[in-house]
């Protein structure tokens, strides 16, 4: 009987009485961290970092049941031993660890092992069964360093100050990591679309330092934007909103951006390869580093990574089904 | 053919390559994104012209002799060059090469065609595009319309300067003004009314409405061309306290009172309704100096213009610019026309450089990601009374050839180990420029600088000639 298996409304542990990141309505339910696909609502209770409880609240509403724990420490749930432990994917962001008997096993949640300025670094947390992401499991997708892309950012930005530069990049984790990184080449005030200016001010509140941003709500209209950078989430391209700028030069930061096809599919000037995901050597590196002989591979490129580690490291690795679709990284 | 070369030097195993294939939808590429992967044996990076590349190098594929040979060709093209040069060349060999052209360069090719100007064109091209023989004629068309009273010029702009075209030239018919970072614009008074619009062809009015006041005693039938700057004194504030003013829905008197702002007059465009661009720049600017005698200084003052006798002298006043406020200056030719656009020859810009110190590095941190074995992440020292004090953390901005070097240079010069950090021998001499200077408590140095990059590796420089922390003093004092 396996500590953790797959059940209709998600990962289920039976010995500790919880779901964890459950896509439907469940008594008790683990969330490794805020985005949309890994936190829903209806749960009577909910555990999660403490980091991450403004998110949470401002997306599942302020009535939401929750307990709030702070990285690596423990909890005991049922027969259970529970913690939670950075995972370097957003603000508040957590690998679930549960320990039962002699065995552990850990759920990655989504990761990333880059340097990010605005979370906690990933920790790598030693254990039997490891239930790893793979939104990026192709070895195509090799990020260069966050400084290093937003470095390009910054480039891109300057290098045309006629018009205004509209980034695109998901309104949670990945716009605020970019005003993080971008303190390192500049002062400038930076606009940001609705979405992203009500999360990035829960960054601010617990004390992320990132550059000074201007909702665009609070200009007018006919305000042009002439050199300057506006984030937006991709749901506002070519939308209503939008057409406040006038020839703005366009780019998307995702790890999706990568492929040259990705980046003319979606119509913008320029791609960045951003993710807040691990690439292919990190997941690799990780699930080595991790000690599991057994690894149960989630999102995107499960099969494609299940195989690999079979071939070329003997684990006994396999596809496991589940409904996060992923934010996708957009 | 490229796919085999590929397999038979790479790690990746072949159903893995047929995923990634999948997924990428294009050999060539899918090759250059996995040869990071694979490092080859690196080899020398020569940096071959375009042209050579493609009369020389390339044709040889049809002279050899095997498939053995073909792959250690390709194999030695792909170890010589970067990850989308890889891809280029990729491209090119599998006869797939195909350009794509922006709507900037569309503009600018049609601009040069038809002699309209870029924001014309790029007005017209606005909004939805029908491909239609009318559309076209419409967009090309060059018959002006009747000018509303708001009508500004199209800007004169100053390119970069040539310095060895401008050594030619000779000083004595050139006139220099300091280049402020504030906000181009264009101040009109006509019927009755003031109007003022930025480079960016953007009705800016309503923002600098101790502007429009100031201004409403000018009379009709004027255009001035100048920077709008907040100003504190006799100089200018940084340019967020110029941005706090931009765009406002409304400008609070709070805004007005800490943030106001200054017109520097450059130039005079229409001098009672006459267009005088045509004039010699110095006659326009003896219209403009008359205009404005009777303004008061608060409000407006005319650009200074500086004279000087050589390039030397020049490279002195540019030199000066930082304890102006100033980001360098614009130089600008006595018989100048007023001309549309970046003509070069007549108006250049001189940037000041940017200021640097030359530092020892002392520590080194390895980088994340993909250059996570690697050392990247240096802090480097200032001599101070015979010893070493830190002043400054890059990050890099040295390119991949030197990082590799300086990597295994910090390998085998370790002192000593904390953590991720080594402390290395004081040797490496490394000129690091930087954005601004200031002085700081929390440092150990009494200063901090605000974005320290890397300029260049001095090897020329033995460690005893890096800078003191007097000469970061005294650049700190220069700025102030
Ligand atoms: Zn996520």
């Amino acid at each position: 009987m396996s500590l953790i298996t797959v059940r209709q409304e998600g990962l289920y542990c039976e010995q500790g009485g919880f779901y964890i990141d459950p896509w439907r309505s469940v008594d008790c339910a683990l969330i490794t961290h805020a985005h949309s696909d890994h936190a829903r609502s209806g749960a009577n209770q909910y555990v999660a970092t403490h980091v991450s409880e403004g998110i949470l609240r401002k997306r599942l509403g302020d009535e939401i049941k929750l307990q709030g724990v702070e990285y690596g420490e423990k909890l005991k749930l049922g027969n259970t031993w529970v913690s939670f432990h950075s995972a370097g994917h957003v603000l508040g962001s957590a690998q679930i660890r549960v320990e039962c008997g002699d065995e552990v096993w850990v759920v990655s949640g989504d990761y990333k092992r880059g340097a990010d300025p605005t979370c906690a670094p990933f920790e790598v947390i030693p254990c039997d069964v490891f239930i790893t992401e793979a939104t990026f499991g192709l070895p195509i997708y090799e990020w260069e360093t966050g400084e290093a892309t937003c470095r390009q950012i910054y480039e891109w930005w300057q290098s045309d100050l006629e018009r205004p530069s509209l980034l695109f990049c998901y309104s949670f984790g990945k716009a605020q990591r970019i005003l993080g990184e971008l303190c390192k080449f500049s002062d400038r005030p930076v606009y940001v679309h609705g979405a992203v200016h009500v999360l990035t001010e829960i960054y601010r509140q617990v004390g992320v330092k990132m550059l000074e941003t201007i909702c665009t709500t609070e200009m007018p209209r006919s305000h042009k934007y002439i050199g300057d950078l506006v984030l937006a989430p991709p749901s506002a391209h070519r939308s209503t909103w939008m057409k406040r700028f006038v020839q703005p030069q366009t780019a998307f930061a995702s790890g999706w951006m990568a492929v040259r096809g990705a980046r003319r599919r979606r119509g913008y000037e320029r791609g960045f390869v951003l993710s807040d995901h691990a690439d292919w050597s990190g997941l690799v590196n990780t699930i080595l580093q991790t000690g599991a002989k057994t690894v149960y591979v989630t999102h995107g490129q499960s099969e494609v990574l299940s195989r690999y580690l079979c071939e070329t490291y003997g684990l006994d690795a396999l596809p496991l089904k589940t409904l996060f679709e992923g934010e996708g990284d957009i | 053919m490229l796919r085999d070369v590929f397999l038979q030097i790479s790690d990746i195993p072949e159903w893995l390559f047929e995923d990634c294939y999948a997924h990428v939808g294009d050999s060539a590429e899918t090759i250059a994104l996995l040869l990071r992967h694979s490092p080859l044996e690196a080899q020398e990076k020569r940096d071959r012209p375009l042209h050579e590349w493609m009369e020389k190098v390339i044709p040889q594929v049809k002279t050899v002799q095997s498939e053995a040979e073909l792959r250690d060709l390709v194999v030695s093209w792909w170890a010589s060059l970067e990850d989308t040069e890889v891809f280029v060349l990729n491209k090119v060999l599998t006869g797939a090469f195909r350009v794509g052209v922006s709507e900037k360069l569309l503009v600018k090719a049609l601009s040069a065609e038809y002699n309209l100007p870029e924001s014309v064109l790029a007005h017209r091209l606005m909004g939805d595009f029908e491909p239609t023989v009318n559309f076209y004629r419409q967009l090309i068309q060059t018959d002006s319309e009747e000018l509303a009273p708001s009508q500004p010029y199209p800007f004169f702009l100053a390119s970069p300067l040539d310095e060895d075209r401008f050594q030619e030239e000779n000083p004595t018919q050139w006139q220099a003004e300091w280049k402020w970072d504030g906000i181009r614009a264009q101040i009109i008074k006509r019927a009755d009314e003031v109007f003022i619009w930025s480079r960016g062809e953007d009705l800016i009015t309503q923002q600098f409405p101790e502007l429009v006041e100031g201004f409403q005693s000018l009379s009709n039938g004027h255009v001035l061309d100048g920077e709008i700057l907040c100003w504190e004194g006799n100089r200018p504030m940084n340019f967020n306290a110029l941005q706090k003013r931009l765009g406002r829905k409304s400008v609070t008197k709070k805004l007005l009172a800490e943030n106001p702002v200054h017109f520097i007059a450059y130039d005079l465009l229409e001098h009672h309704h006459q267009d005088i661009r045509e004039k010699p720049l110095l006659e326009r600017r003896n219209l403009l100096a008359e205009l404005l005698t009777s303004f008061p200084a608060s409000l407006t003052t005319v650009s200074a213009p500086l004279s000087f006798a050589s390039f030397t002298d020049l490279q002195e006043l540019r030199e000066r610019s930082r304890q102006q406020g100033a980001e360098g200056l614009v130089i600008k030719a006595k018989d100048s026309p007023y001309l549309v656009g970046r003509k070069r020859g007549y108006w250049w810009k001189y940037k000041v450089n940017p200021m640097s110190l030359d530092a020892v590095l002392i520590y080194a941190q390895a980088g994340t990601g993909k250059r996570a074995n690697l050392f990247t992440d240096y802090t480097f020292a200032l001599w101070q009374n015979g010893e070493l004090v830190s002043f400054a953390k890059a990050y890099s901005g040295l390119d991949n050839d030197e990082i590799n070097e300086l990597d295994k240079w910090i390998r085998r010069h370790t002192i000593e180990k904390f953590g991720p950090v080594r402390s290395v021998e004081p040797i490496q001499v490394f000129e690091i420029g930087f954005e601004g200077i200031a002085e700081s408590k929390r440092h150990k140095s009494g200063i901090s600088v605000r974005f320290p990059r890397i300029l260049r590796w001095r090897k020329d420089k033995p460690v005893e000639e890096a800078d003191t922390l007097q000469t970061a003093f005294e650049l700190l004092t220069a700025s102030l």
